[in-house]
């Protein structure tokens, strides 16, 4: 599984930098996106992945004993999922006011300061 | 003493405020500054010709060996006498001079600063505060030569000095750490007793190097002296200060400081005489191709200043005394004749020498001064000038080996200086005065005064030596050579080979004068080998830097995003490529790994097409409903394997970044197949190589064995420290807490953003 798991891994962040190259702004998004979720992916995996025993302390005791997930990967990609969602909205609603007020979506036309070029 | 240092820098401070009360007839007030440090300098010849050093340390930053230590010796008093005192009379001078300039305070208030910073190098027996101080006389001279800040020409000027001598000060600053960290010490005086461990250490070629390169920068020495000329561009009082008597001495005052120190090899002698024998033949010859006054006086500072290294290369205890007696006649004449050349200047408006004649019958007190200098320059009896010279023929003569050779050098040059000196001093007064300067009268006193009290001086030096014996020549003789012999400087020597060679001397550099002209098509025909000058080389290797950096920016700046995206990728797989290979051993333990299971693989299956089709879809819509299934079943594999929490986030994350797509869907752009195939091609092979190389470097990290130390922290102490059960809430909420709270609020700036681009109406630019 864990093979797999990180040739999926390796899939997401070709797609993701492959998306990141073009010169559209909405494939930009979209391979951001596509990258983070392989790097949360790259996180949990390194963490090891466990199956069935979540890190929560059974009613009756008091620390958690025997074979269970590690938490800590947990917490770093729950952060990392709701920063991204932060950046994802963000960025597809400069995408679509830049598209709006410039009329292009090219990026090679978006790189200068100038107005009027 | 830290007050006489800083008495300069405070007293610019002071024209910063009071600036506008000192451009008027209060100008000439402000130099009661230099003139009190003058006598509070002189107070302390009695105790320095009896032989006392007197030390003073204020620490500043202990920790590093940094502190404000000042030495008063007798080459200290040289140079802070000849710089108060110099300095005096530039500062009255330049009341004269400049008078009703609308910038005459910031003029004082650079010339303070940098007369500050000149006594704190020379007082300074600390390395560290030494070359503190050695940058700010580069920064503050900078100001100086560049005062005329609307011409290009001298801003020019001054970038170069600044940049020349900025080098120099980098290479002290190697030399000065090099030299603290070998001798253990910081204090130069302590390091004179480190000599045998300094000399014999490793790095002992490296420190003579540095503290050269130091010295010949700032001392104007080939093939770096190209800047002093360029330099004249300033106002005559800076160049009379700059060039006569501060800092282009300063490097000769470094090389003279390190001479206890260092001199123990052959390379130090070897170098700097060659240097300097260089220096001074070159800059000599050059003196007759000149026609403007100010050219002339520069090539012969060069020279002069050659003799000096070339003086301290020799390094014997005669060699040293004439470089000491020669450092205050260079002082004397070469800063009167720049006086001189200022009132010529300004009067007649020209510096050229084939047009200058007769000017004694109107100003005859500044042509009685150029005489006097002419003549302590040229070396004529009964002045200060026949005394040094004479030392000079001495040392030479009895240095071990080569003695006649550079003896010879050494009288070419001084035929040579007399001549410039001549020129400068005597050829524009004497002759037949043109019509046109008929109406010239004589200026304010304050400007031809100066000139005439230093050459004076010369005079009585000249007449007796013994004055300049005891206060600097023995107490120089006796720090600075390790075996002091009584010597006595004299006038008349009675009738001896020095005599002669003194003799021959004067009768050449008169028949020079009389039989060559300074002419211009001399000046024209040397023009024309410029293009191999050091000045020019420099310059073109400047230039070329320039266009390299220039070439190398615009070919990784380019401005498109995905050339600097490539470039770090491509570098990545480079580097991680060659860290992964360079050390290849895949085994994996197929026991450790987890079972796979059919809903495993249908869910990754999902995953997998839902990431294809992302990326070859020609529909947005298609694409973004295609990246919510990649976002689900990643929330289902978060279910699977013990991460509840995760699965939740990511589902609602998903849901909402989907439905946000969505509902601008139609406000965005459509696809456009914008790149070509090839360029598809090739960031397709470097996207696959990069996920390629992420899979190997999972796979490797898998093997290592992983540290649990952290999470069996959490396992044990979220309840009983915390009082939750679900330990990633725990993490979250409580044990980092306040990162939680920090990202809500980057959530929250996110929202304001996004809030505020939707609401947000560009009214010019919209409409159009």
């Amino acid at each position: 599984m864990e093979i797999i798991l990180a040739i999926i891994t390796g899939v997401l962040y070709a797609s993701g930098i492959y998306m990141i190259l073009r010169r559209s702004m909405v494939k930009l998004i979209l391979g951001i996106i596509l990258l983070g979720n392989g790097v949360n992916l790259l996180i949990f995996l390194l963490g090891r992945i466990t199956k069935g025993e979540p890190p929560i302390i059974d009613s009756a005791k008091k620390v958690l004993e025997g074979v269970y997930a590690d938490p800590i990967p947990q917490a770093l990609i729950l952060t990392a999922i709701v920063i991204s969602f932060g950046l994802q909205a963000f960025a597809i609603i400069l995408v679509k006011r830049t598209y709006k007020v410039l009329k292009t979506d090219d990026l090679d036309q978006l790189n200068t300061t100038d107005e009027d070029s | 003493m830290l007050g006489a240092v800083l008495l300069g820098f405070l007293f610019s401070l002071f024209l910063v405020f009071a600036g506008s009360y000192f451009r008027g007839k209060l100008a000439v007030l402000s130099s009661l500054v230099p003139l009190s440090l003058f006598i509070y300098f002189l107070t302390f010849l009695p105790e320095i010709a009896d032989g006392k050093v007197i030390y003073e340390n204020y620490e500043w930053i202990p920790s590093f060996g940094v502190n404000l230590s000042f030495t008063l010796d007798g080459l200290a008093l040289l140079f802070a006498l000849m710089i108060t005192g110099v300095g005096s009379l530039v500062f009255l001078y330049t009341s004269a001079y400049l008078k009703d300039h609308k910038y005459l305070d910031r003029f004082y208030g650079y010339l303070s600063m940098f007369m500050a910073a000149m006594l704190g190098l020379v007082l300074s027996d600390n390395i560290m505060s030494l070359f503190i101080f050695w940058e700010l006389t580069s920064i503050s001279s900078f100001y100086l030569i560049g005062f005329n800040n609307d011409k290009a020409d001298s801003r020019k000027s001054a970038l170069t000095a600044l940049g020349i001598t900025g080098i120099g000060g980098l290479l002290l600053l190697g030399g000065a750490v090099l030299l603290g960290e070998v001798a253990g010490t910081y204090r130069i005086s302590e390091m004179v007793m480190m000599r045998d461990v300094i000399t014999d250490s490793s790095h002992y070629l490296l420190i003579l190097l540095l503290i050269f390169g130091a010295a010949f920068t700032k001392s104007a020495q080939f093939p770096f002296h190209f800047w002093l000329p360029g330099a004249m561009k300033a106002p005559t009082p800076v160049s009379t200060y700059l060039h006569s008597a501060t800092m282009v001495k300063a490097g000769v005052y470094l090389l003279f400081r390190m001479t206890p120190i260092l001199n123990g090899d052959e390379i130090w002698h070897t170098i700097l005489i060659v240097v300097g024998a260089v220096t001074m033949v070159y800059s000599a010859i050059h003196i007759i191709f000149r026609t403007d006054l100010k050219g002339i006086l520069a090539y012969s500072t060069i020279s002069a200043l050659g003799i000096l290294v070339f003086l301290i290369g020799i390094g014997t205890q005669a060699a040293l005394v004439a470089a000491a007696v020669f450092i205050v006649v260079h002082a004397l004449y070469k800063a009167s004749l720049f006086l001189i050349t200022g009132i010529i200047d300004h009067e007649t408006g020209t510096r050229d020498v084939t047009q200058l004649s007769g000017l004694r019958k109107v100003l005859l007190p500044v042509a009685i001064a150029g005489f006097i200098a002419a003549l302590i320059s040229g070396g004529v009896p009964p002045t200060l000038g026949f005394v040094g010279k004479d030392l000079i023929y001495e040392a030479t003569l009895h240095f071990k080996d080569a003695a006649i050779f550079l003896t010879v050098l050494a009288i070419l040059t001084k035929i040579l200086l007399f001549y410039g000196g001549f020129v400068a001093g005597v050829k524009p007064f004497m002759g037949k005065l043109p019509q046109k300067f008929e109406k010239l009268h004589l200026p304010s006193p304050l400007m031809w005064m100066p000139p005439l009290i230093m050459t004076l001086a010369g005079i009585v030096f000249g007449i007796f030596p013994g004055l300049i014996e005891t206060a600097f020549a023995k107490p120089i003789a006796m720090t600075q050579v390790i075996e002091f012999e009584e010597f006595h400087l004299k006038l008349w020597h009675g009738f001896n080979s020095v005599l002669g060679l003194s003799a021959i001397t004067i009768t050449l550099g008169a028949i020079l004068y009389f039989t060559l002209k300074p002419k211009h098509n001399l000046e024209n025909a040397i023009a024309k080998l410029d293009k191999i000058a050091p000045k020019d080389l420099t310059l073109k290797l400047s230039e070329g830097f320039a266009e390299f950096s220039r070439l190398w920016t615009n070919f990784f700046q380019t401005g498109y995003l995905r050339h600097y995206i490539s470039t770090i990728v491509l570098f990545l797989i480079l580097l991680l490529g060659y860290l992964i290979f360079s050390d290849f051993s895949l085994s994996i333990d197929y026991s450790s790994l987890t079972e796979l299971t059919v809903y495993e693989i249908s869910i990754l299956l999902m995953l997998l097409m839902g990431v294809l089709y992302t990326v070859f879809t020609k529909s947005r819509l298609a694409a973004v409903a295609a990246l919510g299934v990649v976002g689900l079943s990643f929330s289902l594999l978060f279910l699977f394997y013990s991460a509840p929490d995760l699965a939740m986030t990511q589902f609602s994350v998903d849901t909402l970044t989907v439905i946000l797509f969505v509902l601008v869907l139609y406000k965005l752009p459509k696809y456009l197949k914008l790149s070509d195939t090839g360029v598809r091609i090739k960031h397709g092979v470097l996207s696959i190589s990069f996920g390629i190389l992420i899979t190997l470097l999972i796979l490797k990290v898998l093997n290592e064995p992983k540290n649990t130390e952290i999470s069996e922290f959490y396992a044990e102490n979220a309840y009983t420290l915390a009082h939750g059960k679900n330990i990633v809430n725990v993490i979250l909420v409580d044990f980092r807490g306040i990162d939680t709270m920090i990202e809500i609020s980057v959530l929250i700036v996110a929202a304001l953003g996004v809030f505020g681009l939707l609401k947000l109406r560009l009214k010019t630019r919209d409409k159009k």
